[in-house]
């Protein structure tokens, strides 16, 4: 079993971070990982990008492959359409609608999201939307996880663990709102 | 034995303190950051040696003074580290060539972290080389294992052969997490223990002369090292792969699909001890009909290999357009090279995404700087604005559009003042604090000295901005005395406030400035906006 995420956002996000909380569960269930980030100059307002990997064999390279990765989880559609190249076929793309247009050239929002629902196995969530229900504005990427979580090799619970292990040291109700932002993403995507 | 999940600059952090480090020196710069603020991280939750005795993790104003400060701690028999970026062993190229004929006595580790692919740099020159240049012994690993468990070699390598020793990473391996075992209990520090007065240490033209000679006596041994080091796997004849460092595991990634294609794996030669090992890549080459190096960086390999003579065997890679020389490896790029087909995905969008360019943060101050040179250079159509190294080189984008150079650090002020020297004026040098604190310094004292007509304007953010908001190595407070001590006249050394409410006064004082004849120093003063965040958050 090898499982391969991109996972894909705009600097200043903090989307990234939350490879930390798929990471930690896939560690949890004695699985091999290995996760990729850049940092410096690109983190800027420009792309940032993550590779997770995770296998019960060792994982060999930091960087996934083109046309491999199972799961692009992406915290803006326009990156989330940037990285289709390392979809595999049959994989799956969870993409927040939102779109952050700090860049003069960006496309038409409207047909953005309609080239990503081109592809089968494209899901569109209102992040933000899952994220204010839940009670907190800031947990978006924790509802996109949640959206994704059906995909994953991954228990919920061992997911759940891994949110309240990460969000620990800012006090219950933040770790509760992420659990929450969480649970509002599975039932966006059941 | 414990597992921890680590980045290559957490393995090497850790690897240095179980090895029993006494002090650790580096400069801030991409992707080598971590590896400091691991070290400083650590010392702060009181993390100890084996002995549990602390160490020193100190942040320097530039390479150069770092590596000097190391080789300090070297003389003093205390084991020492000193990290920086690639390009920052430009800037200590000084002292790292000469430590190499020095008899090193604590153990002295110089790690370098090479950026091929340019994610946030200026070139992608390749540290093996100069290594090799240095006639240094270099560690390259393969993974944070090896880059934990190679740290530790180092120290030991170090010390026995009395030399520094280089130990090379890139960003992928830098930024990148894996799970490392490390040792339950490291190693306890040396005691100080002055270096023996054998004049080893006094690099004057007798000594040297006899140092050089026993540098170049020590080859033999670094290379036997190496060849015992690496590791060679006879099989296919039809094929044999050398890989180095981190390329390993994009050879890996494709290995199975090679095999399932071809019925049979290719003989296999892997380095990460250098110099090369040359034995080992001739009893590779004897027993295959085609060679394939594969290496993140420049042909280093590859070019030993082939030399100038023609090969008895096709050698691939680099050089023949196998792989391509410039821009980072990645497992897709080996899979061509390895011959194999692509793999086939989704179809591509039709809508083909525009890039993301970096930018300033919303905020910056250095946006509002950058309004008022602008307003204050209208009335001069002719004009040059150098700028450096530093978030404000994205001011070289729209909409700002504001500098024309960036070459290396400190070069804003040299250059600024070079093509006043030569005719074109005014002439701004832009450059942030730490920047100016790095390299800048010693070409604003050329210019005082000669009175050149140049206007340098600092960028004071009180931060090392782009590599994540590490303290400056003297506080805001002190740079305008600084600046006056170096000799400008302390009334063309100008305060302002870098915020739009005092537009016009900056837009005022920086005109004035422009149309004085000598040396002038502009001050933009505004904290950095996630230096700001990130003390708020503490």
């Amino acid at each position: 079993m090898k499982y391969d995420i991109v996972l894909c956002g705009v600097g200043g996000q903090g989307g990234i971070s939350v490879s930390v909380v798929i990471a930690r569960a896939a560690m949890a269930a004695g699985l091999d990982v290995k996760q990729s980030e850049v940092h410096g100059m690109s983190q800027r307002g420009g792309e940032v990008l993550a590779h997770l990997r995770m296998s019960d064999k060792p994982v060999a390279s930091p960087i996934i492959p083109r046309a491999s990765a199972d799961l692009i989880l992406a915290f803006e559609p326009l990156e989330a359409l940037r990285y289709v190249p390392w979809l595999r076929k049959g994989g799956a793309i969870v993409t927040a609608t939102a779109p952050l247009k700090n860049m003069t050239n960006y496309p038409d929002p409207d047909a953005v999201v309609a080239e990503l629902r081109k592809i089968p196995g494209a899901v569109l969530v209102d992040a933000d939307a899952l994220a204010k229900e839940a009670g907190n504005a800031r947990a978006a990427n924790v509802a996109l996880v949640g959206a994704a979580a059906k995909y994953l090799p991954l228990e919920a619970s061992a997911l759940e663990a891994a949110i309240k292990d990460l969000f620990a040291r800012k006090g219950d109700a933040v770790v509760d709102a992420n659990l929450r932002a969480f649970e509002h993403g599975r039932r966006a995507n059941p | 034995m414990n597992t921890e999940t680590l980045m290559g600059d957490e393995a090497i952090a850790l690897g240095a303190v179980h090895a029993g480090l006494s002090a650790a020196f580096a400069y801030p710069g991409t992707p080598s950051t971590e590896i400091m603020e691991t070290l400083q991280a650590m010392a702060e939750k009181g993390a100890t040696t084996a002995d549990g005795a602390k160490f020193v993790a100190q942040w320097c104003a530039n390479e150069k003074t770092a590596y000097e400060s190391a080789l300090g701690a070297s003389y003093a028999g205390r084991r020492a580290m000193v990290s920086m970026k690639h390009v920052g062993l430009n800037v200590a190229a000084d002292p790292f060539v000469n430590s190499a004929l020095i008899r090193i006595h604590g153990g002295l580790v110089v790690v370098v972290a090479d950026d091929p692919g340019m994610h946030s740099s200026q070139d992608e020159q390749d540290s093996r080389a100069l290594a090799a240049f240095a006639r240094m012994p270099c560690f390259e690993p393969a993974d944070q294992q090896e880059a934990y468990d190679m740290t530790l070699e180092a120290f030991e390598f170090s010390e026995k052969h009395e030399v520094p020793v280089l130990v090379r990473i890139t960003t992928r391996l830098a930024h990148s997490r894996a799970v490392v075992k490390v040792a339950a209990k490291g190693r306890a520090q040396n005691p100080v223990d002055k270096a023996p007065q054998d004049m080893s240490w006094i690099l004057m033209p007798a000594v040297a002369r006899k140092r050089w000679k026993a540098l170049l006596g020590k080859q033999a041994d670094f290379r036997a090292y190496a060849e015992e080091r690496s590791t060679l796997a006879a099989a296919s004849k039809k094929l044999g792969v050398v890989t180095a460092g981190l390329a390993l595991q994009y050879y890996r990634e494709n290995l199975e699909d090679f095999v399932a294609a071809e019925g049979e794996a290719p003989s296999h030669l892997h380095i990460g001890h250098y110099p090369i090992p040359a034995g080992k890549l001739r009893e590779l080459c004897a027993n295959v009909e085609k060679v394939l190096v594969i290496e993140d960086g420049y042909p280093v390999v590859e070019e030993a290999l082939r030399g100038v003579l023609p090969t008895p065997i096709p050698v691939l890679g680099k050089m023949s357009g196998e792989l391509p020389l410039d821009g980072e490896l990645n497992p897709d790029l080996v899979r061509a090279a390895l011959g194999l087909p692509e793999r086939e995905g989704v179809p591509a969008p039709g809508l083909p995404p525009p890039g993301r360019p970096p930018q300033l943060c919303v905020g910056c101050p250095h946006a509002d700087s950058f309004a008022a040179l602008k307003e204050a250079l209208l009335e001069y159509p002719t004009h040059a604005v150098n700028s450096d190294i530093g978030c404000y080189t994205l001011g070289a984008l729209a909409p700002y559009n504001a500098i024309e150079s960036c070459v290396d650090m400190g070069a804003s002020i040299g250059m600024a003042r070079g093509a006043a020297e030569a005719g074109l004026r005014p002439t701004v040098a832009i450059i942030g604090d730490s920047t100016f604190y790095h390299s800048g310094m010693s070409n604003l004292v050329d210019a005082v000295s000669h009175g050149t007509n140049t206007t340098v304007y600092i960028l004071d953010n009180q931060t090392t901005g782009m590599t994540g908001a590490q303290p400056t190595i003297a506080p805001s407070s002190r740079l305008k005395d600084l600046v006056i001590g170096l000799g400008v006249d302390p009334a063309h050394v100008r305060v302002l406030d870098a915020h739009k409410r005092s537009h016009e006064a900056s837009v005022k004082a920086i005109k004035e400035e422009l149309a004085h004849p000598g040396p002038s120093v502009v001050i933009g003063v505004r904290v950095c906006i996630e230096a700001y965040k990130k003390e708020r958050a503490k």
